[in-house]
């Protein structure tokens, strides 16, 4: 089972003068149960390409298919696949609307047709999953703090129980415990549930501390693609993307200009501890 | 002089129930004593719903305190004949700069603020050119809005406030939803007006790495001030931070895991360069 795209392109306004490619012979495969990051500045394409990855663009020209089927077949059933890739656009709180956290959560199973009873049943477990009990099933969104109303907007996702996860910059506008809290419960599921995570997201530290891969968007291209640890090692050519490395990378790389044996690879505060710490032990 | 003066401020939203009756009544600024002096850079940090974001709108005067007083330049913000002087004074930025462009060019939408408040239009178009030179947007004077980055759109968000000649700025969260390059340049125009051209700045930010170079930094939680001091001060002190659901910067975070682990680093280290340069002394010492 996986995402796999061929030779995607996607282009505005085609055939006129104002013609822009969006996106440009994209070919990527996303495994199942990936854990993945998306990172680009705004405007590289990341949004557009998450938005093909479950239907909601239609692709100008080229492939993609979910678990071997082309989605661009006719007849392929566009609603199953989206209930099977759910996304979470940005800033997904304004999109909650019910009387209360249940209802709200309930209203993405009852489209796909399952009981009052089984959807209940769906939305408690995507609630338990995101952290929220019980107490909350009878409260009114609205009087959620930030990262309560975000994590409701996510197990309203949850709730049709996906097969890949697309967060569209999750974090954004939390304070850092409530960035930690949720990052944590998605690495929780993607651990205990096996779900495919695609994060998109503008904070390197948190794609360096999370994910087990990363793709960097540029112009509508894929720049780069591989483990953490060799994208960030280019952190010159990505500042020119107008993105950046985790503080950590700059400081490990100064750190070996001036001669301490330190791994200028490391990534996240943890390995850049292991490394220094090897460095003056070895005095 | 002072800037902003705010003495045991408190505010309060009420709660409804279904029949519209006051349920509860939540107190989210609760005896807020704050004082900034013309020319400071003043950072406040705070979990979301620790009340800063309310703190912030009663600097100039959109929400006005329950209890207490708030004098934005001396003038008393209750007072409603002064409301003018006092939006002027203050101005503010908010989070989403896709919601505070109007105009569809550049410096049309730099200009509204001037036009509103009478401004010659000559004179219009000097402070329109000052301040998209201020935030070093001069070069997309004629372009349409909607065509900038985020960080783009923001830093014209804040020559429209800064078109106003205010003395004090107020931004909330302004590169939360921002790529890094775009956050870098934003900061950047913030720290070259506080410096440069002297107007005093309020920064509300969830990014640590922001609020280094500031004066003062103020923590906030359920309504109240509970730190204040320095940067070096405030992020000495991890644990509390932690505590308030804050973080400290990469740096200090990583030179604490190194102190604990045994290596003599001194405390509030704040940025990376500083952390290179004591890990390299150590080294030459041991």
């Amino acid at each position: 089972m996986s995402i796999k795209a061929e030779q995607l392109n996607y282009r505005y306004s085609p055939g006129t003068a104002y013609e822009i490619y969006a996106l440009k012979d994209i070919n990527l495969e996303i495994l199942d149960g990936q854990f993945l990051g998306l990172i680009g500045h705004t405007g590289s394409g990341k949004s557009t390409l998450v938005q093909h990855l479950n239907g909601l663009i239609r692709a100008t020209s080229g492939h993609l298919y979910f678990n071997g089927e082309d989605i661009y077949q006719e007849g392929y059933p566009m609603r199953q696949l989206r209930s099977q890739v759910g996304l979470v656009f940005q800033y997904p709180e304004h999109q909650l609307f019910e009387v209360d956290v249940i209802s709200d959560v309930c209203f993405g199973p009852l489209n796909q047709g399952l009981s009052k009873e089984e959807a209940r049943e769906r939305a408690k477990r995507a609630l338990q999953m995101v952290g929220l009990g019980e107490e909350s099933y009878s409260r009114s969104p609205f009087e959620l703090s930030g990262g309560q109303k975000r994590r409701v907007a996510i197990a309203g996702v949850l709730a049709m129980e996906p097969q890949v996860l697309i967060l569209d910059e999750p974090t954004a506008g939390l304070d850092p415990r409530g960035r930690d809290e949720i990052l944590d419960q998605i690495r929780l599921l993607h651990q205990e549930k096996h779900i495919t995570i695609v994060l998109v997201s503008h904070s390197m530290e948190d794609v360096a501390e999370y994910v087990e891969r990363i793709i960097v968007m540029n112009q509508g291209v894929i720049a780069f693609d591989g483990a953490p640890r060799e994208v960030f090692r280019h952190y010159e050519a990505l500042e020119q993307m107008g993105l950046a490395a985790p503080q950590v990378t700059y400081m490990m790389h100064a750190l070996k200009a001036r001669g301490l044996e330190v791994d200028e690879n490391a990534t996240t505060i943890q390995e850049a501890r292991e490394t220094i710490l090897k460095a003056f032990r070895k005095e | 002089m002072k800037m902003i003066q705010a003495e045991q401020v408190i505010y309060e939203y009420a709660r409804y129930d279904e029949e519209g009756n006051v349920a509860e009544m939540k107190r989210a600024v609760d005896g807020v004593d704050l004082d900034v002096q013309k020319g400071d850079f003043v950072a406040i940090l705070g979990h979301n719903g620790s009340g800063k974001s309310t703190l912030a709108k009663h600097l100039n005067a959109i929400l006005l305190p329950r209890e207490g007083t708030v004098w934005v330049d001396g003038k008393d913000t209750k007072d409603a004949d002064k409301l003018w002087e006092i939006r002027q004074s203050a101005g503010m930025v908010f989070q989403n700069p896709d919601n505070q462009i109007i105009g569809t060019i550049v410096e049309e939408d730099v200009g509204f603020g001037p036009e509103n408040m009478g401004v010659p239009t000559g004179e219009i178009w000097e402070r329109v050119e000052e301040s998209l030179r201020a935030v070093n947007m001069l070069k997309y004077r004629h372009h349409s809005p909607n065509k900038l980055s985020g960080g783009q759109k923001q830093r014209v968000a804040i020559a429209g406030v800064v078109a106003m000649h205010p003395k004090c700025i107020v931004l909330d969260e302004p590169t939360a939803m921002l790529d890094p390059n775009g956050r870098k340049e934003v900061i950047r125009a913030v720290r070259a007006l506080n410096q440069v051209e002297d107007i005093t700045v309020i920064l509300i930010t969830h990014y640590m790495e922001e609020v280094i170079h500031a004066d003062r930094v103020i923590v906030m939680d359920q309504g109240k001030i509970v730190m204040q001091g320095t940067p070096r001060e405030i992020f000495s002190r991890v644990e509390e931070l932690k505590a308030y659901r804050l973080d400290v910067p990469q740096a200090t975070l990583l030179a604490y895991e190194l102190q604990k682990a045994g290596l003599p680093l001194p405390d509030g280290i704040l940025s990376r360069e500083e952390l290179v340069e004591e890990l390299c002394r150590l080294k030459q010492n041991s």
